[in-house]
């Protein structure tokens, strides 16, 4: 169910911190259009702006610059009463839970409609309806402590969408766990997502987060956005050294140093297929119809947002047009081809 | 020359005990919740505070710090006639109960700010996210996380609160330590002396038992 709710536009937004007389610009000119119902990921090193960024959307913090609508409404620009009425209108997870040690786990979950003035016993029972669709309902009377990791978080979610808002932040949610309890995380944000269509701004240093999680990505690096795109192209034409840096933590693009000094040169190419690409006889049309000989280096696949991603690097060798001819056969039948250099 | 073993009557040490339970008792309540106020409005307008108001933040804890500069025997003496516009008396265990409470409180306060600092900024931005008032962070986030060190600020303060009463005698409030230095000190009573010591070691044991298992009980990690 896709909703017409939960847009969010970044209109050139700066925003500057003052730290006694330096100033330092956390963002940048940023210009971002996150669709309703999409799963927009922004990644980027620490001190990249990204937790600025996020704590825009709900007035956390206020831009220097520049306006961040919500379904149009200027939250930069709110107040007071109004801007916690905005603010109900999103819910937020944290990497460190941020849960209360002192209530029970569906007080916890509770407490946004408990500030809205929703009595006590109402409130309790729409909290055990959430704690009920992340998995939680068996520790509803557990306290935070008690819980691992993986449970918090799945407490935060439930705590962020008890007034079932439009759209959720994520700030690093994951990255305080371990890869199998992410991989679980994931997994519920993505139902969160499909069974409400609710807009998620997920923000993350974990390219991994944003292949298995994301629609649309953003690259910040020193407060601007360097790149964006949909996650799959992303993946495959990553266009700046940044965004090539990331990619290379979930798709290796390297060979060993002593392996490329011994191969380097004409003939050594980096093939990234998608989907059907994948299961064609690749390999065997080309020794078999271009008539060059081919050493397999390397070869994976991966899932990226319900695509097939493979990748391979071979070695073709053979006379020099046959080995062009072989370019140029690949380049048909490939989505992305590269000399491999160090 | 008096030939009893000790001077000290069960009645005269029960009223000393009655004083100093009265001193504590009035004390520490009227002194927790100013010491509450205190503390929260410090930790709520000091810089990145949710109130944030740099001139309310300034000019209490130049307050907070000048009352807390003063040794107690000062203090009392110093703010007579304050005691006195507000009880009427400056002899007596009500003339003792006001700079009693002024101490405490300013004590408490100070202690009430370090538990709520130490509450995780990341709850406070929690409670902001959900677009909680200033009110609702305060009472339904910062004060139950910290109840338990909270509990425990109040012992400390309550210990120092009945070190302080012994100076009471000062005004003529009387009290257990009054009986330690009149008799037990000026009149060479052995008995007096170890009997207001026990006492003393006893109250200090008994307010740091329940501070610490009231505290145990309101934290859960």
């Amino acid at each position: 169910m896709r909703s017409s709710e939960g847009r969010i536009v970044f209109e050139g937004v700066s925003k500057t911190f003052a730290r006694g007389a330096a100033e330092t610009a956390a963002l940048r000119g940023v210009q971002l259009d996150v669709a309703p119902g999409t799963i927009f990921g922004v990644i980027g090193y620490s001190g990249a702006g990204k937790s600025t960024l996020i704590r825009l959307v709900n007035g956390i913090e206020q831009p220097t610059s520049g306006r961040v609508l919500v379904d149009g409404i200027d939250v930069g620009a709110l107040k007071g009463r109004r801007l916690r009425e905005a603010q109900k209108r999103t819910g937020m997870i944290f990497q460190q839970f941020n849960l209360l040690e002192t209530v029970r786990v569906r007080d916890n979950v509770a407490m946004p409609l408990r500030l809205d003035g929703v009595d006590k016993a109402e409130a309790r029972a729409r909290a055990d309806e959430v704690l009920d669709f992340v998995g939680l309902a068996a520790k509803a009377d557990s306290f935070a402590g008690e819980l691992s990791g993986g449970q918090k978080q799945r407490v935060g979610i439930a705590r962020a969408l008890v007034r079932n808002p439009k759209i959720l932040l994520s700030d690093e949610a994951t990255s305080a766990l371990d890869p199998t309890t992410t991989t679980q995380i994931i997994d519920l944000l993505r139902s969160v997502n499909r069974e409400y269509g609710t807009t998620i701004l997920v923000v993350t240093h974990e390219m991994d987060v944003i292949k298995d999680l994301a629609h649309e990505v953003a690259v910040m690096a020193d407060g601007e956005v360097v790149e964006t795109g949909s996650v799959l192209d992303t993946f495959l034409h990553p266009r700046t050294a940044i965004t090539r840096e990331f990619v290379t933590t979930v798709v290796p693009q390297g060979l060993p140093d002593r392996v490329l000094a011994h191969l380097g040169g004409e003939g050594l190419w980096r093939l990234l297929l998608v989907d059907d690409e994948v299961t064609q006889p690749l390999i065997s049309d080309l020794i078999t119809g271009i008539g060059v000989s081919v050493n397999m280096l390397h070869a994976d696949m991966t899932e990226i947002q319900d695509h097939t991603v493979g990748q391979m690097i071979i070695k073709v060798t053979g006379p020099k047009e046959r080995v062009a001819a072989a370019r140029s056969f690949l380049a048909e039948r490939v989505v992305h081809i590269e000399e491999v250099i160090r | 020359m008096n030939d009893k073993w000790t001077l000290i009557t069960p009645e005269l040490f029960l009223k000393a005990l009655g004083e100093t339970l009265q001193m504590l008792g009035v004390g520490l309540a009227l002194g927790s919740i100013l010491g509450i106020v205190i503390g929260a409005v410090l930790a709520l307008t000091r810089q990145g505070g949710v109130l944030e108001n740099r001139a309310v933040s300034v000019v209490l804890a130049v307050l907070v710090n000048l009352i807390r500069s003063l040794p107690f025997i000062i203090l009392l003496v110093a703010i007579l006639p304050f005691t006195r516009l507000l009880v009427g008396t400056s002899i007596g265990v009500w003339a003792a109960i006001v700079p009693l409470t002024v101490m405490v409180a300013a004590y408490i306060g100070r202690l009430v700010e370090n538990s709520l600092l130490e509450v995780p900024r990341g709850v406070v931005e929690a409670a902001r996210s959900m677009g909680a008032s200033p009110m609702q962070i305060f009472w339904r986030f910062l004060l139950p996380e910290a109840r338990g060190s909270l509990i425990l600020a109040i012992t400390i303060a309550s210990v120092g609160l009945l070190d302080a009463t012994a100076m009471a005698g000062t005004v003529g409030a009387g009290g257990i330590g009054d009986l330690a230095l009149s008799y037990g000190y000026q009149r060479y009573d052995g008995f007096a002396m170890v009997l207001t010591v026990v006492t003393l070691i006893v109250l200090v044991q008994g307010i740091q038992l329940v501070g610490t298992s009231l505290a145990r009980r309101y934290r859960r990690r």
